[in-house]
């Protein structure tokens, strides 16, 4: 069994969620449930991750940190979807400033559902998710193009802060920003 | 003799030259030629003579050539004594006139003590006791110490000559408007070399104190070059505790005409003397002590040691191509080397045995220490380089201190050392402040991004001033087994907490060089040809002289220990087993390699830094509350409250001074016993 | 036996040297993984299993290589292990204990150099707090190598294993003071400032924020390496020759060891000041003054020397 399996190292992000699936989250580190038996380690640190562990439905002013996060984590990745929100905005879907589910944002390997989220379903969905991590990686070391590098998620520098601006609705702020790049290119 | 004589006329003929010299395409052909002759004569100088023996060059009585004509060493000398005299007398006098103009009480009655004090004894004692002497006198003398001392002068010395020409070029541009006083200043900076190597092969202590004040007014005239209110004070400071250490260095001479002992002013026979007691085992005698106290306290002013800092801190106004002169090969190193002279008479004999060993120790090891401990809070790039230079000169005086031959062995490597490092680090300070506009250690940011070579260059030589396998730490490590060896826990601790500071302040500012900034570009194109040159030289030097140090140690100062040290076996000079010093050299290698070998290969995918997800993508900016750009600043850490630097300059000072007041007035005491016993018809013994 | 610049080396010495290199990665990561099920059994979990930290290394070297910049955080990480290893072979061989502790500096450097060079915010203030541990711990591990070498005259480890003075009789005081910062070395709470394996802290992951894959699995190893050797410090504090000692040494290695993981497990993380100046006075009322008792009680010991 690959490696990845035996030591996947999480982050775990909070898209505008109520908190209820998130201290689930953390429950899943405390003694009683102890997901570091399976060598998770919470590291907090995109770079150091392999797991995306997500709550909330995404709000706009989420969506360049999640996307920015997503980014950072090196391949191979999966993200798991925690609760309702995550999966597709739950009670908020219909807010004016929700994207609704992680998935409208990223790409989601893994769903987990509940209100809040049990820790054992939290649990079981990493481990689903572990799965999917061990056939990216079979997939990268056979030298094939790692879809969520290459793919429309990649980092642009340029155009992302843009992007950003205009999800927010912030048109102007992205005028702006475009009239002083043009400048600086003067 | 021919070439050291050679070493002292031919930058003086040189200054006299650029005196008269205003343009700059004159300038700098003679400039360049004058430096690369005065390093490569003593480069020649070194390889006819390492053999380890001490050549006596000028001796009387005796004879030799000039322009055919046989000339008696005798008259020769009386001759050059006198002219010494007078121009000994018009300097102090140009201090005084300038004290008068500058309304500087202290500087006056300073110049006024030092220079009646020195002419009443030559008129009425001095000559007619060199005259009345009539065994063999040495005037002039080279023993490997010397050379290395020539080495350093010629090479490093006139490398930040030649350096000068393109940043005195760039400080003219800034200074526009006003007078060109440029030639005057390379004057200065030809006359300073010759007066330095004029110190390094005096004998008799006369000659040598002629070419010391030379350096004291040298140092005084350059600091205030600039003219400005805080140069001129500065530079007042500076001749003020200069003169102090000069008075001493007068008494000093004064009473080894008095001491019937001793009664003529050679440095070898005074060694000689000094050996003796010491091999005797006895006590001491109190004046002898004293002119050896005396002498070295002139070596602590001159090497810039608490309590008397304060001047080299100050002599920063002045163009860099001076602080780094006067920080690596002259003025300080005119300090440390008349201490290190008089190792032999130095030393401790118990852990409190009141003596100029204790002294020096003591005072070296704190300045270590405080300094070490203020430059922790600053940030700006030269008075971290000063309060260095301070501390490691404190390291190399303590060594001498220790007096042991495998401590005179880290004090002189340090030496070497310290001077290729700290001029290299000075000129690249001075380049960078020329062209980032701040000499400050917090605008020197990603500096690789901007001015790749020369961070490069500054990275070597910070790396060199405290990280292993660099000489440096070489020398450190060996100055711990001495202290170890010999016993002196003090400065053991000291060098011990000291060391650990430099680490963190030398590596804070490795860190802001080495720092990849987004969005760099290039500035370096601009810089002078001859800065880039002599500051890739000294590079190379720094990086040459980690490397081939065992042949420094065996070639050149192993021999120098062997005549100064006889009477001690000769496996114990050097601190360090030859192995480590091998693997320490392979060590150097292989950073060279790794370096070559491996840096800036980057095959990875780059990625924007994590700043919780809100980088703008630039790596400079971040997305900040209200959807606002924030730039990223970065600063290093000062400890101002943890290491106020005043506090830690009083410290220092009232440690120093105490040790300074406790040692000379229990000489001032032990000797008025001593010449109470003699009035009181105890006179046999104490002649001896 | 044969002659390197004046050095004479046993086969022994080689030995040392090759078992070093190639066991001290196996039994790093292992005490490293001892070290996460012990701190789980202290908060009443079950743990990783024992070798964890090998499974983490192997997944880490097949991540994905990324990195920020021109890549130079990586140069500088690898460059702290080359020299990470070289100052243990160093001990290990027996060369001179400062040389050691000097290139232990150089790789700790390396290090920092890296955090700074990426010039991100994270990696930066952990840079500069592992810079902040550096200066507390150094002139401690100096002034034991000072108290060996009055102990048994001599800098080389070699030289202290097989010397007939039991060390730790004569420096206890040096024995207290290094297992002090050895808490700070091994990255302990309280001391834990520059880069921590606990989860969620203010500095992300610290000084190694920005390294990832097989850059963070070379810090790994690198640690590794570093742990076996200051074992092997606190070991030499055990040695008189005899094989008794060589058990002694080795369970008084384990107590110390359980001690730093239980002291990790009791304390909370305290200010940078608390570290540097808790250090600092240990260093000099334990260190310090254990050396000046050492200095009159030298000349005691050669002159008992002297007369056997």
């Amino acid at each position: 069994m690959a490696a990845i399996t035996k030591s996947p190292w999480i982050i775990h992000y909070d898209g505008s969620s109520c908190n209820g699936c998130d201290i689930e989250v953390l429950a899943c580190l405390t003694p009683m449930y102890d997901v570091e038996r399976f060598g998770i380690i919470n590291t907090g640190n995109p770079k150091h991750a392999d797991i995306l562990l997500i709550t909330g439905a995404v709000n706009a002013q989420n969506i360049p940190v999640v996307r920015q996060i997503y980014d950072q984590m090196p391949s191979p990745k999966i993200v798991v979807a925690i609760g309702v929100c995550a999966a597709n905005g739950g009670v908020f879907k219909e807010c004016y400033n929700i994207a609704g589910g992680v998935d409208r944002v990223i790409p989601v390997d893994v769903y987990v559902h509940g209100c809040a989220a049990r820790p054992e379903s939290i649990i079981d969905g990493v481990v689903k998710g572990l799965g999917v991590l061990a056939e990216k990686q079979a997939a990268l070391a056979s030298g094939e193009t790692d879809p969520d590098v290459s793919g429309a998620y990649l980092f642009d520098p340029v155009s992302y802060a843009e992007k950003g601006d205009i999800e927010n609705g912030d048109a102007e702020g992205a005028k702006d920003r475009s009239e002083a790049e043009e400048e600086a290119a003067k | 003799m021919g070439i050291v004589v050679l070493l002292i006329v031919l930058p003086l003929v040189v200054a006299c030259i650029l005196l008269a010299v205003k343009s700059d395409s004159i300038r700098a052909p003679i400039v360049i030629g004058a430096g690369i002759a005065i390093a490569a004569l003593s480069i020649v100088l070194a390889i006819g003579n390492h053999g380890g023996i001490i050549h006596e060059l000028w001796q009387s009585p005796g004879t030799f050539k000039l322009g055919g004509v046989q000339i008696a060493t005798e008259n020769a000398a009386a001759g050059v004594s006198v002219a010494m005299t007078v121009i000994g007398a018009i300097m102090s006098i140009a201090i005084i006139v300038l004290g008068i103009k500058y309304k500087k009480i202290l500087a006056i009655v300073l110049a006024i003590i030092q220079e009646a004090a020195i002419l009443w004894f030559e008129l009425s004692k001095g000559y007619a006791i060199e005259a009345a002497n009539t065994a063999a006198k040495n005037y002039l003398y080279l023993d490997n110490f010397s050379l290395i001392m020539i080495l350093i002068i010629g090479i490093i010395g006139s490398g930040i000559c030649i350096y000068a020409l393109g940043y005195m070029k760039d400080f003219q541009r800034h200074a526009a408007g006003e007078k060109d006083r440029r030639p005057w200043f390379f004057f200065l900076l030809f006359l300073f070399l010759a007066a330095m190597v004029g110190i390094v092969v005096s004998n008799n202590l006369i000659w040598m104190f002629f070419f010391w004040e030379i350096t004291t007014l040298c140092s005084f005239l350059l600091i205030g070059f600039t003219r400005t209110p805080e140069a001129v004070n500065n530079s007042f400071r500076a001749v003020i505790l200069n003169l102090i250490g000069g008075c001493a260095f007068v008494a000093a001479i004064i009473m080894m005409g008095m001491h019937p002992a001793i009664h003529n002013f050679e440095l070898s026979n005074l060694l000689d003397i000094g050996t003796q007691i010491k091999a005797a085992g006895q006590g001491g005698d109190p004046v002898f002590d004293t002119i050896i106290g005396l002498l070295a306290f002139a070596g602590l002013t001159k090497a810039a040691q608490m309590p008397f800092q304060s001047w080299l801190l100050g002599a920063m106004v002045a163009p860099t191509p001076v602080s780094a002169l006067l920080h690596s090969s002259t003025m300080v190193k005119a300090g440390v080397f008349l201490i290190i002279k008089l190792a032999p008479c130095l030393g401790i004999s118990g852990l409190f045995a009141i003596g100029p060993g204790f002294m020096v120790i003591i005072v070296g090891g704190a300045t270590f220490l405080f300094a070490s401990f203020s430059a922790l809070s600053q940030s700006n790039a030269k008075r971290v380089l000063a309060y260095s230079t301070i501390a490691n000169l404190g390291l190399i005086v303590a060594c001498a201190g220790v007096g042991t031959a495998e401590a005179v062995w880290c004090a002189i490597m340090l030496v070497i050392f310290h001077a290729v490092t700290k001029s290299l680090l000075f000129l690249c300070v001075g380049t960078a402040e020329h062209r980032i506009g701040s000499r400050d250690i917090e605008d020197m940011d990603g500096l690789f991004g901007r001015m790749p070579r020369l961070a490069l260059f500054m990275i070597v030589g910070v790396s060199g001033m405290f990280l292993a396998p660099f000489g440096m730490l070489i020398s450190k490590w060996a100055a711990m087994q001495a202290f170890v060896d010999s016993g002196v826990l003090w400065a053991l601790l000291a060098v011990i907490f000291g060391s650990a500071v430099t680490l963190f302040y030398w590596t804070k500012w490795l860190g802001k060089l080495t720092a990849i900034v987004a969005n760099r570009t290039s500035i370096e194109t601009g810089v002078n040809r001859t800065e880039m040159a002599i500051t890739g030289l000294f590079t190379a030097f720094t990086l040459i002289v980690a490397i081939t140090f065992p042949f420094f140690s065996g070639g050149m100062i192993v021999p120098y220990l062997g005549v100064t040290f006889s009477s001690v076996a000769e496996n114990v000079f050097v601190a360090l087993q030859s192995s480590d010093m091998i693997v320490m050299m392979c060590l150097v290698v292989l950073v060279i390699v790794l370096v070559l070998l491996l840096y800036g290969s980057n095959r990875k995918r780059v990625m924007p830094l994590y700043m919780a997800g809100l980088n703008e993508g630039d790596d400079l900016t971040y997305v900040g509350s209200m959807q606002k750009d924030v730039p990223v600043t970065l600063r290093n850490w000062y400890f101002e409250d943890l290491f106020p630097e005043k506090l830690m300059n009083r410290i220092g000072v009232i440690v120093t001074s105490a040790v300074l007041v406790l040692v000379f007035s229990y000489y001032i005491y032990a000797a008025t016993a001593l010449g109470q016993y003699l009035l009181s018809g105890g006179a046999g013994g104490g002649a001896a | 036996m044969f002659v390197f610049y004046g050095d004479t080396i046993s086969l022994f010495q080689v030995l040392s040297l090759v078992l070093y290199l190639v066991l001290a990665p196996f039994a790093g990561g292992l005490i490293a993984g001892i070290d996460r099920k012990v701190t789980a059994r202290m908060q009443g979990r079950v743990g990783p299993p024992i070798v964890q930290p090998f499974y983490d290394v192997a997944k880490l070297w097949k991540k994905e290589p990324v990195t920020v910049r021109t890549g130079a955080q990586d140069f500088y990480v690898l460059c702290c292990l080359i020299f990470m290893i070289i100052a243990g072979s160093f001990f290990f061989f027996g060369f001179n204990l400062l040389m050691v502790i000097f290139t232990l500096t150089t790789a700790s450097i390396f290090l920092v150099i890296a955090g700074y060079s990426s010039n991100s915010p994270y990696a930066q203030i952990g840079a500069e707090r592992e810079l902040l541990q550096m200066m507390s711990y150094e002139p401690m591990v100096l002034l034991t190598a000072v108290g060996f070498f009055m102990v048994n005259s001599s800098f080389n480890s070699a030289t202290i294993l097989t010397s007939p003075y039991l060390s730790i009789q004569y420096m206890p005081g040096l024995f207290i003071g290094l297992v002090f910062v050895l808490t700070i070395k091994l990255r302990k709470s309280p001391f834990d400032l520059s880069m921590s394996h606990h989860a969620h802290q203010e500095l992300v992951k610290g000084l190694t924020t920005e390294f990832s894959g097989r850059t963070l699995a070379q810090l790994e190893i690198s640690h590794w390496y570093e742990n076996i050797m200051l074992l092997g410090f606190v070991f030499l504090f055990f040695t008189n020759g005899s094989w008794l000692m060589v058990i002694v040494g080795i369970v008084v290695v384990i107590v110390v060891y359980f001690v730093e993981i239980l002291i990790d497990n009791v304390c909370a993380r305290m200010k940078w000041q608390f570290t540097l100046k808790s250090a600092w006075i240990i260093t000099l009322i334990f260190g310090g003054g254990n050396l000046f008792v050492l200095y009159y009680l030298r000349g005691y010991l050669w002159m008992a020397s002297q007369y056997q």
